[in-house]
């Protein structure tokens, strides 16, 4: 017999890890990030590579400096997916000092401020996005030309410089500009929807060039994340009914002053990256059944009302915040009823 | 006759753990050799303390009475077997709080002796009250693991329950008794329900089992030929076999939070209660021995055993090969609500269904926890739809009004949840640790408004006391003197108040003209 302090039961374990499940996650953002890659280039993997280095060692120095054990937080992945969430959502143009400052924020401020893991009350990731966001608005809102327009890419060696500090790069202009979301809004009361589509070298099928595929690729690794079961399917379904149904209702048929089709919003921006990977982090969403559906439609109006009626490149992380504040209202309202108890 | 289509209702949540117990179904039901020692637990219900009927030095008879209860609610302990009582002492038993409990210790005789067995009885002319006082004079009680007498259950159910269901499902992995049991016995368990339902007079018996025990399945029906009992097969997945899951999968009823299933006019026994049951009415048999798994990777010989009460669990697994290189660590009951046992020197009980002998591979020691990361995976798998992950907070908060609130009480501890947690985190025993508290600080309120029920009434004795004598004094003054003058009595207190004042006037200014010597004053 081995000697060792005695155990309560269940003394079985299903064997899933928190290593595991992050695991899975980063798997599931391999079809999303190639298509990124592709469409965007090299300045992608550069933001991953930086980010995720950056946020080992934050995270280690704070464990350090809080008194944790460093190895078996390190051991469970949670800082590499904020990482690397983050990175997919920073513009292929982030110069290497925004990639630090948005890290910083996510995995200092936005998670261990709060706790650590388990504690934070708000997407890490989405506070370090959101923290750049309103700090460096010009750099944030510089996206490339996606791989397929007017321009080609910048080579490995412009995207070093543009890395190293894009201001230094001569002609920098002619690989950047807007996204097409971000265009499609600048462009409304000017021309018909079918108009625009055609003239703009930004837009694809139904939603931007590039970016169509960058989310049919998110919404494949989240497909495995829901077969994997490592996420339930009620937030991302919320969150894309709610967006559908809201562009749907102010689709205005494609006039001029059409805030955009539910194919081009499905499809468009970080809408699967935000619904299937970003929303469903577990520990800043609602946990009730119901109350997932709420946190999800919410999530999914507000990208929708920030998108056609704000000023932002995108909703998804605003959006993401501002279900998280709400997130423990949601929980204390939608308690299931116990077995045996009247409702 | 038994139906292929009864209806089986849901119950929310449930997992699917890999069953391991093919390993134990191999060969037939074991009677394991005579142990030379037994030690037989005389527990009671709840803390009552045992009365015994033998004593140290005196020799008992296979059947022997050794202890019973204070009152006609305990449970009767017989002697296993014959042979001289060594001694009667305190004894470590496989329990959860690990404290040892009054056992018997009987070195038991060489060669079988007599058992003294209670007459038959004739079943199906007997008055329920009759059945029941056999139930109890056996010594029976709930097998399945509760181990609660069931002559008190019983009584309470008398002409109040429609239903009886007879649990079956057996849905813990690795053990295998109740399964066994079925396939060697289910003439017996078969008996033992239509005794039940004579006691109870209700009209119908389910028989709950799972989809995974075909052979049981088909024993029982060839043996169920009465109308009123029906086997009903449910789907596997843990935890079907607990009471109200298994009530709510057979009837679809939810039994109400804090009452009992009888109060819904359900009864719900053990297949291996149902068995005893039978032996004890018509064989006239007390509850001596039991069908006990023994299982685990460190067993050469895993397999069903029909073991007396009292037997050393290291004999058992001496018996059934055990290989104590590989051995890690001991289980009494399945791996999701069982103990894990300190050593193996601690005696079957009246409800060890299984020990589970594993290595280090078969079940690992728990990783070290992690932090919540608030996954909701407990919350998916909880039959009672309990928030297993709020539950956590406000146990490791001590915040007990809060998890009150949050239902703890109802949590059937089925370890659903700490199953499924990917941090690792011992869920149950957060919770047991919460009951616990919850437990001591209703007790200490009643104590303290007990307290101060007898302090208010103290008070207000002694006030009346007070009243009284203070009434009798002025009387008694009164009484000795009548005739004192009003308004000499003012004058003198005049006087007495203007002496007073004069004194302290005269002290007031003593201190004024006083020097004040040894003060530094401030420059």
């Amino acid at each position: 017999m081995s000697a060792g302090p005695l155990t309560s039961s269940p003394h079985g374990h299903q064997g899933h890890s928190v290593r595991q499940l992050m695991l899975h996650v980063l798997l599931a953002c391999v079809p999303g990030t190639a298509a990124l890659v592709f469409f965007f280039g090299h300045g992608v993997l550069f933001n991953l590579v930086s980010l995720v280095l950056f946020a080992l060692l934050f995270e280690a120095l704070v464990l350090w400096i809080r008194q944790r054990p460093v190895l078996p937080a390190l051991h469970d992945l949670s800082a590499i997916v904020t990482a690397v969430l983050l990175a997919l959502a920073l513009p292929p143009t982030a110069p290497w000092w925004l990639c630090i400052i948005a890290i910083f924020f996510a995995v200092v401020i936005g998670k261990h401020l709060y706790g650590g893991l388990g504690y934070n009350p708000f997407n890490p990731a989405m506070v370090g996005y959101a923290a750049v966001l309103v700090a460096f608005p010009v750099q944030m809102t510089r996206w490339l030309l996606p791989q397929g327009a007017t321009t080609a890419l910048p080579g490995l060696g412009e995207a070093i410089t543009i890395f190293a500090d894009g201001e230094l790069l001569q002609g920098i202009d002619a690989f950047t500009g807007a996204t097409a979301l971000d265009s499609f809004r600048e462009q409304q009361g000017a021309q018909l929807v079918s108009e625009f589509l055609q003239a703009s070298p930004l837009m694809g099928q139904w939603s931007g060039l590039g970016w169509e595929w960058i989310n049919v690729g998110f919404l494949f690794g989240g497909l495995y994340l829901l077969y994997k079961r490592i996420i339930s399917w009620h937030i991302p379904a919320a969150v894309l009914l709610a967006l559908a149904v809201f562009a749907l209702l102010f689709h205005d048929s494609g006039s001029s002053a059409s805030h955009g089709s539910p194919l081009m919003h499905l499809f468009g921006g970080a809408t699967m990256i935000g619904a299937f990977f970003i929303a469903t982090d577990p520990v800043t969403a609602a946990t009730t059944k119901h109350g997932k559906l709420l946190y999800g439609a919410l999530i999914g109006l507000l990208i929708y009302v920030i998108r056609a009626f704000g000023s932002y490149p995108d909703g998804v992380a605003f959006a993401v915040l501002l279900g998280n504040i709400a997130a423990p209202l949601i929980d204390t309202f939608t308690r299931p009823r116990t077995v045996g108890h009247a409702k | 006759m038994s139906s292929a289509s009864s209806p089986v209702y849901d119950f929310p949540g449930g997992i699917y753990p890999p069953e391991n117990k093919s390993k134990s179904l191999r060969g037939p039901i074991r009677t394991t050799a005579l142990p030379p020692q037994l030690w037989v637990a005389v527990t009671q219900p709840g803390f009552a303390m045992p009365l015994l009927c033998v004593q140290a030095g005196e020799h008992v008879d296979k059947g022997q009475l050794l202890a019973r209860g204070s009152d006609s609610a305990g449970l009767l302990v017989h002697a296993p077997a014959a042979g001289l009582i060594s001694s009667i002492t305190e004894h470590a038993i496989p329990n959860a709080s690990n404290l040892p409990e009054l056992c018997v210790v009987i070195d038991t005789d060489a060669a079988d002796s007599n058992w003294h067995k209670l007459l038959p009885l004739d079943w199906r002319d007997a008055a329920p009250d009759l059945l029941v006082e056999r139930i109890a004079a056996a010594g029976i009680c709930g097998l399945g693991g509760g181990g609660f007498p069931t002559h008190q259950k019983l009584h309470a159910a008398l002409q109040q329950v429609d239903t009886v269901i007879l649990n079956a499902a057996e849905c813990e992995p690795f053990i295998t008794a109740d399964e066994a049991l079925l396939r060697e016995h289910a003439a017996d368990v078969v008996t033992g329900c239509l005794i039940l339902l004579q006691i109870t007079g209700a009209n119908q018996c389910l028989i709950g089992i799972e989809d995974n025990k075909p052979a049981a399945i088909a024993a029982l029906r060839q043996h169920c030929t009465d109308g009123r009992l029906r086997v009903v097969i449910i789907p596997a997945r843990y935890p079907s076999g607990a009471e109200r899951q298994l009530i709510q999968t057979l009837t679809g009823k939810e039994i109400p939070s804090g009452s009992l299933p009888v109060h819904s006019g359900i009864l719900c026994h053990n297949a291996g209660t149902a068995r005893a049951i039978a032996r004890a009415v018509v064989y006239g048999e007390q509850l001596l021995s039991r069908i006990t798994t023994l299982t685990g990777a460190a067993l050469l010989e895993p397999g069903n055993v029909e073991v007396l009460i009292g037997t050393p669990v290291d004999f058992l697994l001496q018996q059934a090969g055990v290989d104590q290189q590989q051995l890690s660590r001991l289980f009494c009951g399945g791996p999701l609500m069982g103990i894990e046992l300190p050593h193996a020197q601690l005696p079957v009980t009246k409800t060890t269904n299984c020990i589970i002998a594993t290595t280090q591979r078969e079940l690992p020691r728990p990783p070290p926890m992690q932090a919540c990361i608030r996954c909701g995976l407990c919350a998916d798998v909880c039959p009672v739809q309990l928030l297993p992950q709020q539950l956590y907070w406000f146990a490791r908060s001590s915040e007990l009004e809060k998890a009150e609130a949050y239902h703890l009480h109802d949590c059937i501890e089925c370890g659903a949840c700490a199953y499924v947690c990917p941090s690792h985190i011992p869920l149950v025993q957060y919770y047991r640790s919460a009951k616990a508290d919850i437990r001591d600080a209703h007790a200490r309120q009643q104590r303290a408004d007990h307290a101060k029920q007898r302090f208010e009434v103290h008070q207000q004795r002694v006030a009346l006391e007070h009243a009284q004598e203070s009434r009798r004094r002025t009387e008694r003054a009164a009484l000795a003197q009548p005739a004192l003058p009003a308004a000499g009595n003012n004058t003198s207190a005049q006087d007495v108040v203007a002496a007073a004042l004069a004194r302290i006037q005269a002290k007031k200014a003593a201190q004024a003209s006083a020097p004040t010597v040894g003060k530094d004053e401030p420059a």
